[in-house]
């Protein structure tokens, strides 16, 4: 029966090319118009250990990973087991296993599955140059029905500069991968795909970070590395300096925030992406950024934590320091993008907002979107970009923190004549000179918290789908299994209505009450170990009488099932 | 206005804020050395700016009349950095005290010499952390006993900046002393002049904290040091060096850094490459 999403694992030690099989896959589903999410897991190893690349292909958009796999190949058996969790499995999915490759640990062979043989290494060694990666990714092309001439294309086009005899050998892999499927029952047979008239987007989270901000206006960037959000800064180094900015590698942290700060006082829209550790060491400067109301934006690609934690598996445990983690009394923005595509205009928004308050943003991805790697329809552009009230040159007793209606003051741009001000973390007065007055901090603290209360947010401080007397309350990449998991209740006439919070502070009290009309009991949905989110929501909304949370910590992605189960057991 | 831009002094770069400094604090000779050696150099007052951290020292950029930036705590390089990065337009002056400059700062200082990124950086030492009244620095003698947190002294060796900054690659830097603001003023400016970083140390006295510093200027050798070319040149001056000789101690050639800028590529262009 066709089916209108498969899931494949492609695993195997380091350097068996697993990562590249799953890619090509993905580029090849995406090529024959289907949509696509790509998310990878590999050993702690910090090169050659081993590799899952874990493909879900489908007629529709992809929100999240699908709660089993339908097939499990394996280039080789090395410590592939430890995965076992990673890759859940039902009796009708479907092992492809490399008998000369090592014996199927137990760990696997628990989930009771169809097994099938494929002489993948003696099948590459038959061809001059063949690889076994090759002939796998044939055999799943043809056992799901993507065109062996289209994952043909793919590779040639990949494999243009390494000469014809490397596209042979590859396309003589692939299809005698295809043809030795002959004989064993397909799990999961692909529908066509739908005809679109939207570009399909090849893109991962991090680099739809990357180019959020620079659609919004990002011309400099201080970064320093750090899994899993290298990406978006390794995305912003060639292409930011194309377009005209800069990126320049920091010493640490300490000075990649504070560059940001220099170059934004500059009047250069500014960025730096990290994760949880390199964000405790940003807080005190973020401080700085919110009392000098000097405009900056952090991604933080979250991981599991405490400290150095699970750096390569994701997590939402970061919204409290996102949220709480200043000293003092400092208003800033915190946004989460909910999708790999969102990734692009929440970070794009986020530097919107925050040149036009002159405030710090945070942006919360994680590692399950930024690493990962989807086919979606192209972002549109919403034209959000940095535009910052700026001095006039020669503005007469120019104030710098002037207490204006909005509280947003005029920042005079370095270079501006007759506005020299120097901007200042200090309590200041209106002019910025520094000052312990309590009438000065009265005021200057109101006009900080005043600029982001009484900004017009829109309809973007959050996404609400459907309807019901039920709401599912979530955040950030999580939103996509609940999504999946409401479509499957609807599908058994089970209506809910979703609220995923985009706009975590400052916190807007009427439109979630607006959303919540009508609504007589909700759940939480969160991935951390001590439901973060569920006590931030209690603290600042008025929730129905009923309201019940579930959250778990990482590393194991939340998947469609899980929440489901929790649904119907609940509504 | 008229077209033709006036001649600047010194006090049109100080601003009419009243320093919070002790009186007798060496600082203030140095606040009147920078605005000196802008209006030397007849810079434009809008085409400055003065960045710095926190301590008595780094309160210079309010009491100055170009842009400033008063950061958070040792972080005055990198601020800096990130500033001229993105407006190499500007003219970027540091301002800020041993303790924020050595110790908190200390990374950024290592990285700020081999970046070489065209600025300049005043460090007013005291070998004292003036601002949170009278601890130890990473300058403060081992044997120094005034302190309630190291009452039998720091015990540790004192650091040595020109030598770190020679050794960390700076491309000039010289040495003052605040009781010659004049001298001070010549250093800065050709502090300024220089392209790539510049690193200049500014004795100047703590007189509530260390009030015995008071007898630097009869310890201090004007002009003593002179420019050398080659780091090994430098360092031999080092050698012998007690930390007293001011004056220009090393003026390298190696090119300022400042990455990107490009400019050769449209968003749509970029945007391409996502389709598949
Ligand atoms: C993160 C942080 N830690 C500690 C302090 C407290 N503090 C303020 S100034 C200072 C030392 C200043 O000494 P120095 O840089 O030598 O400047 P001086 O006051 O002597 O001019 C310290 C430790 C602070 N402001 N921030
Ligand atoms: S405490 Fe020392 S360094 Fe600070 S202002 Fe007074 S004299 Fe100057």
């Amino acid at each position: 029966m066709a089916t209108h999403s498969v899931s494949i694992a492609f695993a195997g030690s380091g350097g068996a090319g697993v990562m590249t099989a799953g890619q090509i896959l993905l580029d090849a589903a995406a090529k024959a118009g289907y949509y696509g999410l790509m998310t990878r897991s590999s050993g702690p190893q910090i090169r050659g250990g081993e590799a899952a690349a874990m493909v879900r292909i489908g007629t529709k958009p992809i929100a999240a990973v699908d709660d089993k796999f339908d097939v499990l190949i394996a280039f080789d058996w090395g410590n592939v087991h430890r995965f076992a969790a990673e890759i859940p499995l039902l009796p009708d999915s479907l092992i492809l296993t490399d008998p000369s490759q090592g014996e199927i640990h137990a760990a696997l062979l628990a989930y009771r599955t169809r097994v099938a043989d494929l002489q993948m290494a003696a099948l590459a060694k038959a061809i001059p140059g063949g690889r076994v990666n090759m002939v796998g990714l044939g055999a799943i092309a043809a056992l799901i029905g993507l065109p062996i001439d289209t994952v043909v294309e793919v590779v040639s086009d990949q494999l243009k500069k390494k000469g014809p005899e490397a596209l042979q050998a590859s396309a003589a892999a692939i299809r005698a991968g295809a043809e030795a499927t002959a004989g064993i029952e397909s799990p999961a047979q692909l529908a066509p795909a739908l005809p679109s008239s939207v570009e399909h987007w090849n893109i991962s989270g991090n680099e739809a970070a990357g180019l959020g901000a620079v659609r919004g206006g990002v011309r400099f960037c201080a970064a320093y590395p750090i899994t899993p959000a290298t990406e978006v800064l390794e995305w912003l180094a060639p292409n930011l300096a194309d377009l005209g900015g800069v990126l320049v590698q920091a010493e640490d942290e300490l000075a990649s925030i504070n560059m940001c700060l220099g170059a934004s006082f500059g009047g250069v829209p500014s960025i730096t992406a990290t994760s949880g550790p390199g964000l405790a060491l940003m807080i005190e400067a973020i401080g700085l950024g919110i009392a000098s109301e000097t405009p900056v934006v952090v991604v933080d690609v979250m991981r599991g934590g405490p400290s150095t934690g699970i750096p390569t598996k994701s997590e939402q445990s970061d919204l409290n320091i996102a949220i709480y983690g200043m000293h003092g009394d400092a208003p800033h923005l915190v946004l989460a993008p909910n999708a790999i595509d969102d990734c692009v205009f929440t970070t794009q928004w986020a530097v919107h907002l925050a040149e036009a308050l002159q405030c710090p943003a945070i942006v919360l991805s994680d590692q399950g979107m930024g690493q990962s790697r989807a086919v979606v329809d192209r972002p549109a552009d919403l034209a959000f970009i940095a535009r910052r009230v700026t001095a006039e040159a020669n503005t007469q007793g120019y104030r710098r923190y002037a207490l204006t209606g909005t509280g947003v003051s005029p920042m005079a741009v370095p270079g501006t004549p007759g506005c020299m001000y120097t901007a200042d973390g200090l309590e200041h007065n209106e002019r910025g000179t520094p000052s312990s007055q309590a009438a000065d901090h009265q005021k200057q603290m109101d006009k900080r918290a005043d600029k982001l209360a009484d900004y017009d947010y829109g309809n973007h401080w959050a996404d609400i789908e459907g309807d019901g007397e039920v709401a599912v309350i979530t955040w950030g990449s999580i939103t996509g299994a609940v999504r999946e998991a409401l479509d499957r209740m609807a599908e058994r006439g089970l209506k809910a209505k979703l609220i995923s919070v985009r706009l975590l502070t400052p916190v807007q009290p009427e439109k979630m009450a607006a959303a919540l009309a009508g609504v007589k009991k909700a759940l939480v949905i969160e991935q951390t170990h001590s439901a973060q989110f569920y006590h931030f929501l209690r603290a600042f909304y008025r929730l129905p009488a009923e309201v019940e949370v579930f959250h778990r910590p990482g590393p194991l992605p939340v998947r469609p099932g899980e929440i489901e189960s929790k649904l119907a057991a609940w509504m | 206005m008229t077209a033709q831009a006036q001649t600047l002094t010194a006090k049109d770069f100080k601003s009419d804020i009243k320093p919070v400094w002790c009186p007798g604090c060496g600082d203030f000779s140095v606040l009147s050395a920078v605005t000196k050696a802008l209006a030397e150099l007849q810079l434009r007052p809008e085409k400055v700016a003065v960045v710095s951290g926190i301590g008595c020292s780094s309160r210079i950029p309010a009491y100055t009349n170009v842009y400033g930036f008063h950061g958070v705590h040792g972080r005055a390089l990198a601020t800096a950095t990130g500033l001229k990065l993105a407006r190499p337009d500007m003219t970027v002056v540091v301002t800020g005290g041993d303790g924020d400059g050595f110790s908190i700062g200390g990374n950024h200082f290592l990285h700020a010499c081999r970046r070489n990124v065209d600025m300049t950086y005043i460090v007013m030492d005291n070998e004292v952390y003036g601002m949170t009244k009278g601890q130890a620095s990473p300058t403060t003698d081992p044997d120094w006993c005034n302190s309630k947190l190291t009452p039998e002294g720091p015990g540790v060796t004192k650091l040595r900046p020109l030598n770190l900054a020679l050794a960390a690659g700076a491309n000039f830097v010289g040495r003052g002393f605040s009781g010659d603001p004049n001298e001070v003023a010549r250093l800065i400016a050709e502090g300024i002049q220089h392209p790539g970083f510049s690193f200049i140390q500014v004795l100047s006295p703590c007189v509530t904290f260390r009030s015995e510093q008071r007898g630097w200027k009869d310890i201090v050798r004007k002009d003593t040091l002179k420019p050398r070319h080659t780091m090994a040149e430098a360092m031999q001056v080092l050698a012998e060096d007690d930390g007293f000789n001011t004056g220009i101690l090393f003026a390298g050639d190696r090119p300022p850094f400042q990455p990107g800028q490009k400019a050769v590529t449209e968003l749509a262009a970029i945007e391409r490459r996502f389709a598949s």
